[in-house]
């Protein structure tokens, strides 16, 4: 986004040389998996003259021979300047030998035709993945876009983001409601929550969400944040999402999930199977008597496999074509202090079923 | 969501990713939908993202949104395993085609395990939390019948959740077996015993019709068609379900139950312990401790071991009744149980001298079997082992310690 209005901007000033005459290839590293796609679309938008209508035709070594006569032919005076810009630039780096990376290098570093290549990534360690001829080929000049702000100036920006504009058409809302973000911003709770969000993390991107969530509660009815907004969309940014998912089991599911935990803190996290799983209820069952909780083995196993679907558990290997379904090695991908969550807050938990998760020997 | 979509009349795709083998059904099931067919005929053969991309620009520019598009992705946890790029891009997709559109992503899988390695553009995650109890009954007791009233329904919606809600939630098997059994709930009404408010005398006849449902319906034993028929041709007593797994019906020839014991007792005992068990005399036994370490966790947990074709037919032989010639027939029964699946062939298939079986069936199938044959078994099982002892014929003095219980 930076880059486009940089080159917006370019344009607008220069308007007579080079923003005319500039040539713009957009490449992205999501979109163009494979260097034979990525040519099409620079010859595509190059508007070279193997092009008709959208096809481009030739064959993948006819494109690059063409391209890059085309592109050394020119010289600095006379030939129009090219402008190709690669988004997420690490992805292109795996593509096969690094082709295209080096051609387009190899052909910006030679005093031919002016091209210059922009390249956007977010990774800080892209140069380690370049091979040795196109990175000397690189000019290394490199603008690390990283911010770091302190917490007065992530408050600032909390500020400006909730704050309308002065240009909103409403100028009494605009004041009353810039008016109500202050007093928000100066509450202590919402800086407690906002400190716990820059503490956990920095970026903006994060800080949107937080503030998207607030603003989705403000309605016709209530033209303003409360602080108690606040806080409810920090909870939910926070909150545990398989907790969540733990929340709508049934009671036989959630059941074997207890049992699989006591056979984790006995055996310290080896594998287990369904049948181990059900020697462990079987085991609570007979402790209490309570014939409510009497399924027959395909009920259960049917509840286990539910348990598989939600991938709350794992097989430990792939191959599920050698062992039968009840004896293939499982590992659970919960917490301790998850499931201890969760039953917390089951609605109706019964009492032994709590006091048989808590208890400490199964 | 498709009702929220419909009713706001937002200009919307839906595309079930289930269906989506590749990914050119998904490019092509979005551009229909927003810009019809002819945008869809415009994607080379094979499109790749880029080529989807490409064609999404170009119709925007000729026909520009005024509202919002929304792709509805239904199983997203399939994305997953399609192209590495195809999640990051769908989630940057309103910077890559430059259009006012959002992808909302459907799935039951918690969005911890889509993220992919490098990291990607972060979606607003929204929870759907479950239906309380109370929840589900009024859900569910939307669905009622004309010519019954209300309350008997929800009376019949309260029954069906207190016999199932402690094994299942979802909605979708709810209301299907709500479907299924309320004929048969409406059965004495129908008879004219029992009026409508009477609700003990519904609840007694109910009872048991659903606790055999959750044997078998609910299991997918029976289809559902199978279900409704019994209930229509049923008796009082409950005849034997003919349900999919193969202990309830199958037919095994005589030799083939021996096998399928010996096979049984082969991959459950260790193979020190066939001399003891199954030679008349075997000598004194030195109490050593001969229990390794690793075999503390009983047999029975984890699973079957494999066991070579000479030790098979040694137990078989010692196990069956009359004297049994080693022809052909025998082996071949021996592979047709492999067909059957009831023993899995553990050696390779080119390993034709000592081939390598594994029981596949559990003690139950086993107790069936050996009630069908006229000798009968005393299977004792303790923590460890698991002992065999035939009683008719010459009677063996094996020592029986521990409980025993009898077949």
């Amino acid at each position: 986004m930076l880059l486009k209005c940089v080159l917006r901007d370019l344009q607008e000033e220069e308007e007579e040389e080079a923003g005319k005459n500039l040539l713009q290839v957009h490449l992205n590293g999501l979109l163009q998996t494979d260097d034979r796609i990525a040519l099409k679309e620079i010859t595509r938008q190059l508007h070279l003259e193997n092009v008709v209508g959208d096809k481009v035709f030739g064959s993948f070594a006819e494109n690059l021979s063409f391209l890059l006569e085309a592109l050394k032919k020119g010289d600095r005076s006379s030939s129009r300047p090219v402008l190709f810009v690669l988004d997420e630039f690490d992805l292109f780096a795996a593509h096969k030998n690094q082709t295209l990376l080096y051609n387009l290098l190899d052909v910006s570093q030679s005093a031919q035709a002016p091209v210059a290549v922009v390249g956007v990534t977010c990774r800080l360690d892209v140069l380690e993945l370049l091979e040795k001829r196109v990175k000397s080929r690189f000019s290394h000049r490199q603008i690390h876009l990283l911010s770091d702000p302190t917490f007065a100036e992530y408050l600032g920006r909390v500020r400006t983001r909730l704050g309308l504009p002065d240009h909103f058409p409403d100028g009494r809302f605009a004041a009353d409601w810039n008016a109500s973000v202050e007093t928000l911003c100066e509450d202590k709770s919402v800086e407690e929550v906002l400190r716990r969000h820059f503490n956990s993390s920095k970026d903006f991107r994060s800080l949107h969400v937080l503030l998207m969530l607030c603003l989705s509660r403000v309605s016709v009815a209530k033209p303003s944040i409360r602080p108690a907004d606040l806080l409810e969309a920090s909870r939910l940014c926070f909150a545990d999402a398989k907790a969540n998912m733990l929340h709508g089991l049934s009671i036989l599911e959630l059941c074997l999930i207890i049992a699989m935990k006591h056979l984790n803190d006995v055996y310290e996290g080896e594998p287990f199977n369904l049948q181990m799983v059900h020697n462990e209820f079987k085991k609570f069952l007979q402790r209490k008597s309570n014939s409510m909780y009497n399924f027959d083995p395909p009920v259960i196993l049917k509840a286990f496999e539910h348990l598989q679907q939600l991938e709350m558990i794992r097989p430990v290997d792939s191959s599920s074509a050698k062992t039968q379904r009840e004896y293939q090695l499982m590992r659970l991908m919960l917490d301790h202090s998850q499931i201890m969550e969760a039953l917390q807050k089951y609605p109706q938990c019964p009492t032994e079923v709590k006091q048989w998760a808590m208890s400490a020997f199964g | 969501m498709h009702v929220l979509l419909k009713e706001l009349e937002l200009p919307h795709a839906t595309v079930g990713c289930v269906e989506c083998l590749s990914v050119a059904v998904l490019f092509e099931q979005v551009l229909l939908s927003f810009f019809g067919c002819d945008a869809a005929s415009l994607l080379p053969r094979s499109p790749s993202l880029s080529d989807f991309v490409r064609v999404y620009r170009q119709q925007r520019s000729q026909c520009p949104s005024k509202q919002t598009r929304y792709i509805v992705m239904e199983k997203a946890e399939l994305l997953r395993d399609a192209d590495a790029n195809l999640l990051p891009a769908l989630l940057r997709l309103q910077e890559l085609v430059e259009d006012n559109v959002t992808v909302v992503l459907l799935s039951e899988i918690v969005w911890d395990k889509f993220r992919p390695n490098t990291g990607c553009f972060e979606p607003l995650l929204l929870h759907f939390p479950d239906y309380s109890k109370g929840e589900l009954q009024q859900v569910l007791s939307r669905d009622k019948h004309p010519s019954y009233s209300a309350e008997f329904y929800s009376s019949y919606i309260n029954i069906l959740l207190g016999v199932f809600f402690s094994v299942c939630r979802d909605l979708r098997e709810l209301r299907h077996l709500a479907a299924l059994n309320f004929p048969k709930f409406c059965e004495p009404l129908a008879e004219g015993k029992v009026k409508e408010t009477d609700a003990h005398k519904l609840w007694r006849n109910i009872e048991p019709h659903l606790k055999k449902a959750m044997r078998t319906v609910y299991l997918r034993e029976v289809s559902s068609l199978q279900w409704e028929q019994m209930q229509q041709t049923e008796e009082r007593d409950t005849a034997a379900v003919r349900g999919l797994s193969a202990h309830t019906h199958v037919e095994l020839p005589y030799y083939s139950k021996f096998l399928l014991i010996a096979a049984y007792l082969a991959s459950y005992n260790p193979a020190r312990t066939d001399k003891r068990f199954f030679l008349k005399h075997h000598g004194k036994i030195r109490k050593t401790n001969f229990l390794k370490k690793n075999e503390k966790t009983s047999n029975h947990l984890l699973g079957p071991k494999p066991f070579p074709l000479d030790r098979l037919l040694a137990i078989f032989y010692s196990v069956v009744d009359s004297r049994v010639a080693p022809t052909a027939s025998i082996f071949s029964q021996i592979s047709s149980l492999v067909t059957l699946q009831l023993l899995t062939q553990v050696s390779h298939a080119d390993q034709l001298d000592a081939p390598k079986y594994k029981c596949a069936v559990s003690m139950d199938f086993i107790c069936a079997i050996s009630r069908c044959v006229c000798t009968c078994f005393l299977i004792h099982g303790s923590r460890r082992e698991n002992r065999i002892v035939q009683v008719n014929g010459p009677f063996t003095s094996f020592l029986l310690k521990e409980n025993v219980f009898f077949l």
